[in-house]
């Protein structure tokens, strides 16, 4: 039977977990709508972006000039994923799906040599204790991402592709579905996919290009692959920040519920005590008054 | 016939401009353009400058840099990697990005050429910044 001190202890205990949990949610919850607000500020320019090079592409296939390397289609066996997870837990299952679904894409790859590129300490620490060759990791930048870190790993992974050092590279992120939803996505990023290019367009607007069409589109392409790893980051780190808003929400209902359990077995502990304080002092004064009497 | 110009302008990570205006005035890559309402279908890549729009007579420049403008059916759409308003410019910032570019420019040694190319065009974007802060009223 635990003593007094020791249920008081405890409820304390968890009253101190629970102001951390509480005020983690609320943490969590002004960074969501911050980075709620940036995905909505970010659509305008995705949104022009997508129809600009759905009319280049269109126009250019019109023409008989080779595409843009950035869209072509190699059958190469060299895949490369890039993982998007969070730097920190405590999020419930955030990392957790990520790593699945990116261990899941891997077995499944028909592509014999897979790469892979990390982004966040959480998937970055699973997949090197696993030994997978991580080619570049990048950690640490959540709590300033800018469009400047997107422009970098996109870059790099265009680099890498243009050198033709992978043929093939994939996405993998959670999706912001609703606060309380993520859903881990795949997509391919490179070589940029042609129902995306919007190929099969029917109307095309006769532009006057200033370069020429095919010059335009070269300048375009990697804007739009650094656009897309720029909203893959964005709507990751809002599903990190509703992942981690719920389970810190959750987290509190339960330590409130412990609490209600342990003052319920304290108060009871504490009533026993008295009852047998009380019957002891009671017992003794019997003894007393039978001792008077005799 | 009044007919005006709806003029969008974007960065990545957000809509700056969303306004009628009457004239647009655009740092193409290959020279600044003007369009007015009717002006044909349009496509071109951004170079750095100044795009100045014109409300009646009230003129709003900004300072922009990188990307692509679209005109079509008296629409003005213009996507650049950046974009400011004078108010919003850092003029030390600026000041010292250009001061930086042309220590590199001046310095002699075996420069390579991209560290040039680089150096040109930090200056250029950093006198832009500066010429537009300085219409700022």
């Amino acid at each position: 039977m635990a003593t007094l001190r020791d249920i008081r202890r405890r409820i304390r205990s968890v009253e101190s977990t629970q102001k951390i949990t509480r005020a983690m949610k609320l943490v969590a919850a002004a960074k969501l709508r911050r980075a709620q607000e940036r995905i909505v500020a970010a659509r305008p320019y995705a949104g022009k972006m997508a129809e600009l090079l759905g009319n280049l592409v269109s126009s250019a296939a019109a023409g008989d000039e080779a595409p843009h390397p950035l869209l072509v289609q190699r059958a190469g066996p060299r895949r490369q994923v890039v993982i998007i997870t969070a730097d920190r837990g405590l999020a419930g299952a955030f990392n957790a799906n990520i790593v699945r679904r990116a261990l899941d894409f891997i077995r499944q790859s028909s592509a014999p040599d897979v790469t892979l590129v990390v982004v966040g300490r959480k998937g970055r620490d699973f997949f090197r204790r696993r030994g997978f060759t991580i080619k570049r990791d990048m950690l640490g930048f959540w709590d300033r991402l800018a469009y400047s870190h997107a422009a970098e790993l996109a870059d790099f992974l265009m680099q890498q592709y243009l050198g033709a050092e992978v043929d093939e590279v994939h996405l993998i992120y959670n999706e912001f579905r609703s606060v309380a939803v993520q859903r881990p996505v795949r997509e391919q990023l490179l070589p940029i996919p042609r129902a995306e290019a919007g190929e099969e367009r029917a109307s095309t607007v006769d532009y006057l290009y200033e370069p020429g069409s095919d010059a335009i589109l070269g300048d375009l392409l990697p804007r739009h692959v650094r656009t897309q790893v720029f909203r893959a980051l964005m709507e990751s780190l809002a599903g990190e920040y509703g992942a981690r808003m719920t389970a810190m929400e959750a987290a509190t209902k339960n330590a409130k519920e412990m609490i209600e359990v342990l003052t319920i077995q304290y108060n009871k502990a504490r009533q026993e005590k008295i009852t047998k304080e009380l019957l002891d002092i009671v017992g003794g004064a019997e003894a007393l008054t039978q001792g008077a009497e005799a | 016939m009044a007919e005006r110009l709806t003029l969008e302008l974007a960065t990545p990570t957000r809509l700056v401009v969303a306004e009628t205006a009457d004239e647009v005035v655009v740092p193409g890559i290959e020279g600044y353009f003007g369009v007015l309402p009717g002006h044909a279908a349009f496509l071109t890549t951004l170079g750095t400058g100044a795009v100045t729009y014109r409300i009646g007579r009230d003129e709003h420049p900004l300072a922009v840099s990188g990307g692509f403008a679209e005109v079509r059916n008296d629409k003005v759409i213009i996507l650049a990697d950046t974009a400011e308003r004078p108010d919003e410019i850092d003029r030390a910032r600026a000041e010292q990005a250009r001061e930086r570019a042309e220590r590199r420019l001046s310095g002699r040694g075996a420069e390579e050429a991209i560290d040039y190319a680089r150096a040109t065009a930090a200056l250029s974007r950093a006198m832009i910044r500066l010429q537009t802060a300085a219409q700022a009223h």
